[in-house]
Parts: C-alpha cells; structure tokens; sequence
C-alpha cells in the first residue's frame, strides 16, 4: 500500500520522548516542595506538563519529579498554584536538543 | 582579573542574535552567552518567518538562510467537532521575491545560522553556557554569573534576550511573575512526507508553502486556542497553542490535545502517511501591550518574547518583534555609549525607538484582543456551532423548501447565541483582524 494512503501513525507519549534528543544532567533542575505539594489541591503540574514529568504518589504523599522528560517550556512554573516549584537552567548543553524546533 | 566587554548578550534566539550582529557591526565588543548545545536547540516556533528586520540585517539572506518554504497560501479554518468551513487564499504575487517577506522555517536550524552571522561580524558566541544572575552593584548591572569556569563577566549593558521563561528578568526585580493568564503553552510535532506529497495535499506550486490555522473548536468545545499546520519543505509543522490559565482551569493535558486536534477530520487528512519526528514545547507571551512592564533597568534593556513581544492577533508574530526590539536596544546601548551614561534614565532612547516603529505600534493596535479571546468565549463554541449547523442544513439534499429551511436556520441561530450578544461581539471581533 502507498505510504500516504495510510493514517498517520500514532504514538504514545513515551514513543514521543524518545524521538527528542536529551542531554540528561545527573541532577534536577526542578524541585517541588512537599509540604506544599500536600496541602495544594488543584496540584496543575500534575496535569499541565506535555511530557507528564509530575507524578503524585499516593503512598509516599509526594509529586515524584521525572526532570529527564522535560522539554523545558516553563509551563508548570507558571502555573503552580502555590508558587513553590524551583525552576533552574539545566546545566549549559544538557536538557532537550533539538533537531527541528 | 575577570573579562570585559561593552555589552553581554543573554541568549542566541532572533532577538539576542539581531542585537549582537548590531553590536558588533558598529565596532563594539560583545559576548552573547546561550544555554543550549548551539544557538537553536532549545527553541521553537509554528512558524512562520517574517523576515523584513532580517532583511535590514542582511540583505542576500534568502539565498544562505535555512529557510523552508516561502509562504504564498493561507488557510483559516473554522471547525466544531465534525465539520470545517475553510477559505483557502492563494496569493501568485507571493511565489516572487521578496515572497512577501514571510517564510517557514525550522528554529534548531535557522537561529544557529543567524547566531553565526552575528559571529562573522565580530560577536563571541558562547554556547552550552547558561547565565544564573546579573552582577548589581548598587542597583546597577555591572555584568553576568555564568555557569562556568571563570564565569563572572563585566560589561557596560547588559541585554537580555532570553526568551519567555523570563527567570533572568524576574530575577533582577526587572519583570514581575510570570502570569498564567499572559502566556500560551505551544505544543507541537514534526511529521515528515515527501516533499511532492506536500505540494501535491496543500496545493502548492513547487518551493511555496501555506499556513493552515485552525479555529472554533479546534481544541474542544469552548476552549479558548488554536491548531495550526505549517508546510516545511519535507516535513510539516502541527500543533496547538492554549492560555497556561485556561489548561489550568479546565485541568486540561497538552499532549492529549495535540493527539485529539490531530484526529479532527479537518486535519488528519493533511497528515495521511506521515511519520513523527519530533515531539516539543515552549510558552508565547500572548498578553500583548496591557502585559508589557519595565523593559529598561540601570544598565539591563529587554528585548523579544522576555519584554513580551507578540503580536496576539491572527497575525502571532513574534521573531519579527524580537529582531526588532533587538536591535533597538543594541542601537541604544551604542549611543550611549557616546555619553557613557548607561542608567535607566540614559536608556530611555529604547523606549522612543519602540514606540516609533511597528513594534509598539502593532502591540497597541492589537492590545484588545487577548481580553476578547478570553471574554467571547462563544467565539469557540456558540458560534462555530451555529455557523456550521446553518451551513450543513443548507448544503442538506432534501425535500423541504428553501424558505422553510431559511426559517429553520434563524431559529437555530437564536437559539445558539442572543443578538445582544451577537452584536456586541463582532464589535470585539473586529479588533482581531482591523
Ligand atoms: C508554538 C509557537 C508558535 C509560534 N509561531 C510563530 C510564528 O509563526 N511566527 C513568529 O514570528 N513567531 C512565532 N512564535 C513566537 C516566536 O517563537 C518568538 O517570538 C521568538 O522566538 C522570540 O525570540 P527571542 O529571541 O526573544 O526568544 P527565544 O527564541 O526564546 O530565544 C531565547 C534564547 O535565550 C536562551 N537562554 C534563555 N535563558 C538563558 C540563560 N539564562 N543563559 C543563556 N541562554 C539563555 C535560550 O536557550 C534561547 O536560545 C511562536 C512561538 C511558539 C512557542
Ligand atoms: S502545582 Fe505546585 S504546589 Fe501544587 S502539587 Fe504541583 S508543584 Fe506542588
Ligand atoms: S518545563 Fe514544561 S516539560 Fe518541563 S516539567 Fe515543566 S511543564 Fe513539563
């Protein structure tokens, strides 16, 4: 069959992050604050993040933060309800790279 | 003893690079210092280019340039969640030089070349180097903290450049918060096709592009955004952009619209056969005029996405004002450095460039419309609605006569939307398009 006929391909998120070229740095450039992260109750990042790096955990009562799937667009610093995640630079070359942008 | 220079640079985007390429043309030493691995990894755009500050800048940059496509269509679409009503304008005029100055192009390639403009005149061009904080000295900026060894570095100004996470701006008590309902989170994919295939699906003669923009509910019933395809020269450009506090409020998962946007009938037949080839992010400051705060501090000038400039109407031009804006303030810190006084008060000349050119006329002609797309919020549901069930009962082979059907039309359309309403609306609409 012609390659163009055929519906474009669909892929998890997951299969999405391993097209992206990342330069992962050994530690987080994002950190959440657990005292907070309890109290708040809209908790945005868990849902806002297009690469899903904010997961709750229901038995530790805290957000576990996957900082190497992120593509650095700043959108959970802006909506954080509490205004406590910390959002730095990863360390110069290393996070998402682009190949297209 | 710690390096010096006339002026730093904080990032190689469209607005850092134009600045340092001015800089250094005129003489003066300038350093430009950019995170990413090069000038371009971190960023991305629909997009269109718009390339008349570029062609200021320099003048034979189509025929270097990693440009894709010159843009000789556009498309606007108005969906609801099955049907479309599309005008496809196609413009001959555009398929010749200067191609009507608009371009697709793709950021990972295009700003490292631009950045290496800027380096052939003369600028230094640091990558993989991030800038934490701006050295002050009594309220002043004296230079930059950068990442690295030996990373204190002194200047006269200092222009940031560093895009819509403005951290350096706030840092510096420069910019306020960044605030949920002034920012659209972009998200977006590469899907590749054969270059014939594109031309052939878009209608395109060879070499030309169109931009496809997608309105009404083409994130969903009443949610405030948009879609867009943009046609690269193998590849094209798909994504969705939607307000950080809308997302927020209706709790809202990006990659989940993409999926969903990429489904609708009126895009998933662009897209047949395609293949993903990249998966990205990134804010657009879309607060327009009413959101732009300081853009001068004692030896600090904001230039681009950090001073908040897009054009939020139709038009979502962006690298056009950041160009712009960056050479203004590189032309400002250049004449002040003829009076050596480079305090807030001795770099008001950026403001009066601002204000005088189509940067700052344009943010105020359109500074209604983010408060029109967040109030008519019919705009993204009554009316694409009403608009398209009018259209398919028209269209609809039948027996009835047309005279009953026209009845049956303005029935619907009162019951979808009050007049009042209506009226005052298209009043509101006009600003997006005046
Ligand atoms: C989805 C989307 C679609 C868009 N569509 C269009 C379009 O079609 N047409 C258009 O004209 N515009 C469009 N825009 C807007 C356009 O992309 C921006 O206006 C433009 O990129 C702004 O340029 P800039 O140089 O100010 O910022 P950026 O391009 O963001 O560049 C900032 C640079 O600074 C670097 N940096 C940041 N902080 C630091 C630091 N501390 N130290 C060192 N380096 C740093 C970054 O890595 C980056 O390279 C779109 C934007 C998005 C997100
Ligand atoms: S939104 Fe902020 S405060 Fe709330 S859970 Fe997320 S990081 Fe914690
Ligand atoms: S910056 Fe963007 S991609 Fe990274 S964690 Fe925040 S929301 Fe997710």
């Amino acid at each position: 069959m012609d390659e163009t006929l055929k519906p474009l391909e669909t892929k998890t998120l997951a299969e999405k992050l391993y097209l992206v070229r990342f330069k992962v740095d050994s530690t987080s450039h994002l950190a959440v604050d657990d005292k907070a992260c309890q109290e708040c109750t809209a908790r945005s990042c868990l849902f806002i993040c297009p690469t899903e790096v904010y997961r709750w955990d229901e038995a530790a009562s805290r957000v576990i933060v996957s900082y190497e799937g992120c593509l650095e667009c700043g959108a959970c610093r802006v909506a954080c309800d509490a205004n406590v995640l910390v959002w730095n630079n990863p360390a110069g070359g290393f996070g998402v790279c682009y190949r297209y942008g | 003893m710690a390096e010096r220079y006339d002026c730093i640079v904080v990032g190689a985007g469209p607005a850092g690079a134009a600045a340092a390429l001015t800089l250094a043309k005129a003489g003066l030493s300038v350093i430009v210092f950019e995170r990413g691995e090069y000038p371009g990894a971190k960023n991305l755009f629909g997009g269109i280019l718009y390339t008349t500050v570029l062609a200021g800048l320099i003048p034979g940059f189509c025929d270097e340039a990693p440009l894709e496509r010159h843009v000789s269509k556009r498309r606007y679409s108005f969906v609801t969640g099955d049907s479309e009503a599309a005008v496809d304008l196609s413009f001959d005029a555009f398929n010749k030089p200067p191609f009507n100055n608009s371009y697709t192009a793709l950021r990972a390639r295009f700003d490292r070349w631009f950045a290496s403009k800027a380096e052939e005149a003369g600028a230094i061009v640091v990558a993989e180097a991030v800038v934490d904080e701006l050295i002050m000295e009594n309220g002043v900026a004296k230079g930059a903290r950068v990442r690295m060894e030996g990373g204190t570095v002194y200047a006269d100004a200092v222009i940031l450049a560093e895009g819509a996470n403005s951290l350096l701006a706030e840092k510096a008590g420069i910019r306020p918060r960044i605030n949920a309902a002034d920012y659209s989170l972009g998200v977006k994919e590469i899907i590749s096709l054969p270059e014939g295939v594109i031309e052939d699906r878009f209608g395109l003669e060879a070499g030309a592009g169109t931009a496809c923009e997608f309105f009404g509910e083409a994130l969903g019933p009443g949610v405030e955004g948009g879609g867009f395809i943009y046609t690269n020269i193998d590849t094209l450009s798909v994504g969705i952009a939607c307000p950080v506090s809308v997302l927020k409020e209706k709790m809202l998962k990006p990659n989940e619209m993409l999926d969903a946007f990429k489904l609708h009938p009126a895009v998933r037949k662009f897209l047949r056969g395609g293949r993903i080839e990249e998966y990205a992010a990134h804010l657009i400051p879309e607060g327009g005029y009413n959101a732009i705060g300081r853009l001068v501090g004692n030896g600090v000038l904001l230039a681009g996405d950090c001073a908040g400039f897009v054009n939020p109407s139709l038009y979502k031009e962006g690298t056009n004002l950041a160009m712009a804006s960056g050479v203004m303030a590189a032309e400002t810190v250049i004449e002040a450095r003829a009076t050596g006084d480079f305090s807030e008060a001795g770099l008001q000349g950026y403001l009066k460039r601002l204000n005088d050119s189509f940067v700052m006329q344009d943010l105020k002609r359109y500074r209604d419309v983010p408060a029109t797309l967040h109030s008519s919020t019919g705009l993204f549901k009554e009316y694409p609605e009403a608009v398209m069930e009018l259209l398919e009962r028209h269209f609809t082979v039948s027996g009835e006569s047309k005279a009953a059907m026209h009845k049956e039309l303005r029935r619907i359309l009162r019951g979808k939307v009050s007049l009042w309403r209506l009226a005052a609306d298209a009043l509101h609409l006009r600003n997006l398009i005046k």
